[in-house]
Parts: structure tokens; sequence; C-alpha cells
């Protein structure tokens, strides 16, 4: 090997080497830094306590409003996006399964689905609402978050779906099911892992979605009892905050994003603990 | 009991196809949507005049969207040569060279980055890269920026897409043959050479097709980038000056479009074009990918 091939061989491998470096050391530092700021200002007060009067004055009262809010809105939009999503996944790898061609180009359409930015979602939410005389509500986000987060559902799910092999589905059909019971009782288990993991992805990306529901779920500094009333999420109350000149109330924006981060942390490392676990138990 | 299941089995079926077929007309009824919500200002101006046109004042019925097409694509730009060399390298090197241990230490790391919500990032891009851009970067320069500048909004897109952009590209790296790779290594080549000249040119189109929808992503990329970049309508060559890409229009003026006339139509055509924008640029991107896999 001459000289010139082999420091080419080590420059580029210690670049490729600093790239990946680069990606733990930036993942460490974002947290670090939102940790960092948000627990010098995250008191109990701030996940127990609704907004109190001049709560955006540097009042007293915390954002619990934006915390339940946000939890509405992404339970309900993720069981919107299970009813709809996990039937549509499973047909793909059910009664589509001979036709290679036509799944391909649905998976093709779904992934591009998956690309489309939210506020777009955001803004097509507002029109239907406008359409249907709504007001800014908790049904109204739930269901443009719904409309964002299942086509992540269907390609996530369909994803797992789609490594079962063939003879699980011959053997159950062999047994006399109908396709019904081999997709839920047979190809709903055995890709049980992906289900769950493909409801917490759902279900992080709703929670931390702030684009669709600016124009959609309204804000509030109370906790929504009925579906027609608005509700504040958490980004938003992040967002909002951060855009005051008062620095009391930036830096609950601080304690609110350290908030959201752990929620985000938890779902995630319960969809990579719990996918682990439930797919022990698939047959192989 | 029979005909109990085949009911059950026709209901169900039913409804499985009823839901696929209303996930695949979604992109279809948001565009018509949005093009009937937008169909007064079409009347009105031609859509030349609306993308190039620059004199934007709602209040005369002015609407010409240059100014945030500009400012999307130079943030768009910006973070697209950024984030670009670090995701080829590292995607490089986690399929080709790294050890396990590393790869189980990224893969949850590059996980949670894409799981992170745009606004933690925009609370990041605030909290480190506004004050590193007033305080260091603009002073270098000599000029005087308040930090919330198209810089910043480059600079947290690109960070936002790396993992977006990564993943593909691993999924790309993967699927070539790790035979090619051994036959180039047993002709005598380096490893190097044989990763430069076999996986990254069998691939081509994958590398290609990542980073097109890595650009489709931080085109459309709202709150994030709305938070850094300052929001000012003005045309600039200047990163360090602020910029107002057009989700940012979108998002900041809901408030306010149904008090002024024309305003919701203006702000829904500029939803519009976003989504034909993303779809188009995902559409061939993705069909680019779905060839290479078919092959």
């Amino acid at each position: 090997m001459n000289w010139r091939k082999k420091t080419e061989e080590v420059v580029a491998r210690e670049i490729m080497r600093f790239s990946t470096y680069s990606l733990i050391l930036i993942l460490v530092f974002i947290i670090a830094v939102i940790f960092v700021k948000g627990f010098s200002s995250l008191t109990p007060d701030m996940v127990l306590k609704t907004p109190q009067g001049g709560f955006y004055y540097g009042g007293e009262g915390g954002v619990l409003n934006a915390i339940v809010g946000s939890i509405y809105i992404a339970c309900g939009a993720t069981l919107i996006a299970i009813i709809l999503g996990i039937p549509a996944a499973l047909y793909i790898n059910v009664s589509l399964t001979r036709y290679k061609r036509l799944k391909n180009i649905i998976r093709f359409f779904l992934d591009a689905l998956w690309g489309i930015p939210s506020i777009v979602y955001g803004a097509f939410g507002f029109t239907l609402m406008l359409l249907m005389g709504m007001n800014a509500s908790l049904l109204a986000g739930i269901i443009v978050v719904a409309l964002l987060i299942t086509p992540i559902m269907v390609r996530t799910f369909d994803e797992i779906l789609s490594t079962i092999p063939r003879g699980l589905h011959e053997a159950s059909l062999a047994l006399g099911s109908t396709r019904t019971e081999m997709a839920y009782r047979v190809l709903f288990k055995q890709g049980f892992s992906g289900f769950i993991t493909a409801v917490l992805l759902a279900f992080g990306r709703g929670i931390g979605d702030a684009a669709s529901v600016l124009f959609t779920a309204g804000y509030t500094d109370l906790i929504p009892t009925a579906l027609d009333e608005p509700a504040a999420t958490l980004p938003l109350a992040i967002f909002f905050q951060l855009s005051s000149p008062i620095p009391e109330v930036r830096e609950r924006a601080f304690a609110a994003a350290a908030i959201l981060t752990i929620i985000i942390l938890i779902i995630s490392l319960a969809a990579r603990y719990l996918s682990a676990r439930y797919s022990k138990t698939n047959l192989r | 009991m029979r005909a109990g299941r085949i009911i059950i089995d026709r209901a169900s079926g039913f409804w499985m196809i009823l839901s696929l077929a209303l996930i695949l007309l979604m992109p279809v009824i948001m565009g018509m949507g949005l093009f009937l919500k937008s169909v007064p200002i079409w009347e009105q101006n031609s859509p030349w005049q609306l993308i190039f046109g620059s004199d934007w004042s709602p209040t005369r019925g002015n609407f010409g969207f240059w100014p945030f097409i500009a400012s999307s694509l130079y943030v768009t730009i910006l973070s697209f040569v950024l984030s670009v060399p670090v995701c080829f390298f590292a995607a490089l090197y986690l399929t080709q060279y790294a050890s396990e241990r590393l790869i189980r230490m990224t893969y949850p790391a590059i996980d949670i980055l894409a799981g992170l919500p745009s606004v933690i990032y925009g609370v990041w891009g605030i909290l480190v890269v506004v004050p590193f851009i007033s305080k260091v970067i603009s002073p270098f320069f000599g000029s005087n920026s308040s930090g919330y500048s198209i810089a910043a909004g480059g600079v947290v897109l690109a960070i936002m897409c790396i993992p977006y952009i990564l993943n593909m590209l691993i999924e790309v790296f993967k699927t070539v043959p790790s035979g090619m790779k051994e036959a180039s290594l047993s002709l005598g080549a380096s490893y190097w050479e044989s990763v430069k000249h076999v996986v990254v040119r069998k691939s081509f189109a994958g590398i290609v097709s990542a980073f097109g929808l890595g650009l489709a992503k931080a085109f459309g990329e709202t709150i994030a980038v709305m938070m850094v970049v300052g929001n000012h309508i003005q045309v600039t060559v200047n990163p360090l000056e602020a910029g107002y890409p057009l989700p940012a229009l979108i998002a900041n003026n809901y408030g306010e479009m149904l008090s002024i006339p024309m305003y919701d139509a203006a702000l829904m055509f500029a939803a519009l074009l976003l989504l034909a924008i993303i779809l188009i640029i995902n559409l061939i991107f993705r069909y680019l990918i779905y060839k290479t896999h078919i092959e």
C-alpha cells in the first residue's frame, strides 16, 4: 500500500469516527442544556398547579393545564389512530400479500404522507373546523393530531408485520381460521412488539407536536372537562411563555421544556423496553 | 356459529379496507380543502405574481410570497449544507466500520434525537445557538446581530434533520450486499477505497433520495425555526439577519387572518404551496428509493 492510499484511509476513517461520536455529543449537549436550565426553576408547583392570577407576569402557578391537555390530546389521537391504523396495517399484510406491486405502491404513498409537515395538517384542520362550525377545542385538536400520527402508526406497525413469515399465515388458514381471525389472533399477537412501538412512537409525536394544535386546540388556563372546550398543550405553553419579555416567565418555559423532555425520554425508553420484552414471546 | 364468524370476518374486512382507503385519500382531501379555501386569491392574482411578488401588505391586498419563500429556501439550504456531511460520514461509519458496542450506543441516541419535539430544539436554539451567534459569530464578522437569524434557523434545522436523514442513509447502506465489498477488497483495494467506489456508488440513488427527503422535511419544519429565525419580512443574503420562512408565516398569523379580507385565502395558499412542494419532492425521491429496491 502506498503512502497516499494509507493517509486517505486514515483521514477518512477519522472523519467518519468524528461524525459518529458527534451525534452522541449533540444529544448529550441538548439534553444537558435543557435539564440544567429547566431544573433550576422546576418546582413541584410547576407540575401540580394550573396558572393562578398573574401567572403570565411571573405570578404563582404551574403548567398542569398544559400537561393534562397534552396528555388528553395525545391519548385521544392515539386511540383514533389505533382504530384506523391497525386494521389498515393488517389489511396490507393479510389481504394484499399476493399483490406485491399494489402493496409497494400503498407503502410508497404512506411514506410520502409521513413527510407532510404538521403545519399543513394544522392549516387543513383549521379549514375543516371552520367548515363544520367548530371552535378551537380538545376534539378538533384530537382529530388533527390523529390525522398526523395515523400514517406513522400504520407504517411502523406494517414494518414489523411484513417480517412475519408466510408460513404462519398459511398454518393459521390451514387450521380453518378466517382472515380476520388470522389477522387479529395470529398476526397481531406475533407483531405485538411492533404494535407497542407504533403506539408509543405515535403517542410521542402527538404529545410533542406544536404546529398542528396551534390552530385547532386553542389555549386556556383551565383543565378541559369536555371535548368542546379549548385545551392547552405543553409545546405551546413552552412556546408562548418563551416569547414573554419577563424573565420569570421565560424561566418557567425552560422548566416546562424539561418536563416535556422527561415525558419524551420515558416514552422512548418504555418503547425500547416493552418491544424487547414482547418480542421474546414470539413464535419463531 | 359459522355464520357469526363469517359476518365478523366480512365486517372487519370492510373496516380494514375503509380505513386504509381513508388514510390514502387524506392527502387528496387535504389538497382539495386547501385549494378550495385559497381560490379567492387565485382569482385576483396570477400564481406567478403570488410566488415571485415581494410586496407583502395584506391590509392593502398585496400578497407577494417571495420574501417568505426565499427565507425558507435559504434556511433549508443552509441546514442541508450543515447536516449532509455529518449524516453521510456517520452513516458510513455505522454501517461499515463501527463495533457492536458503538452501534448499541448510537442507535438509541439517534432514536431519541428523532423523537425530541421540535419545540425542544427551539428552546435549545434560543439557549445556545442564538447567544453564540450574537456574541461570538457576529462580532467576529464585525456585524451586529441579535442572534435571531437565518443562520440560527439553519443550525437548529440541521440538527433536527440529522436523525431523519441518517436513518434513511443507514437503511440504504445496509442494502448493499457485503459480497460486492469483499470482491473489491480481494482485488487489492483498501477498505476505504472499497467503501468509496463500491458501497457509495452502488447506493448513489438512495443517497440522493435520503438527502432530498431531508430537504423536504427541513422545508416544512415550523416551530423550531420560527423560534430562532427572527420573523422579519425581508429578502437578504446575509445569514446573520432575520428571515421569515413560509411555515412561520402561517403559524404566526392564524389569529388575525379572519379579520383582514383575503388574508385567510393567502395563508391557505401558503399551506397549499408547502403541501404541494413537499409532496412532490417526497413522491419523486420515494419513487427513486422504490425503484432501487425493486432492482
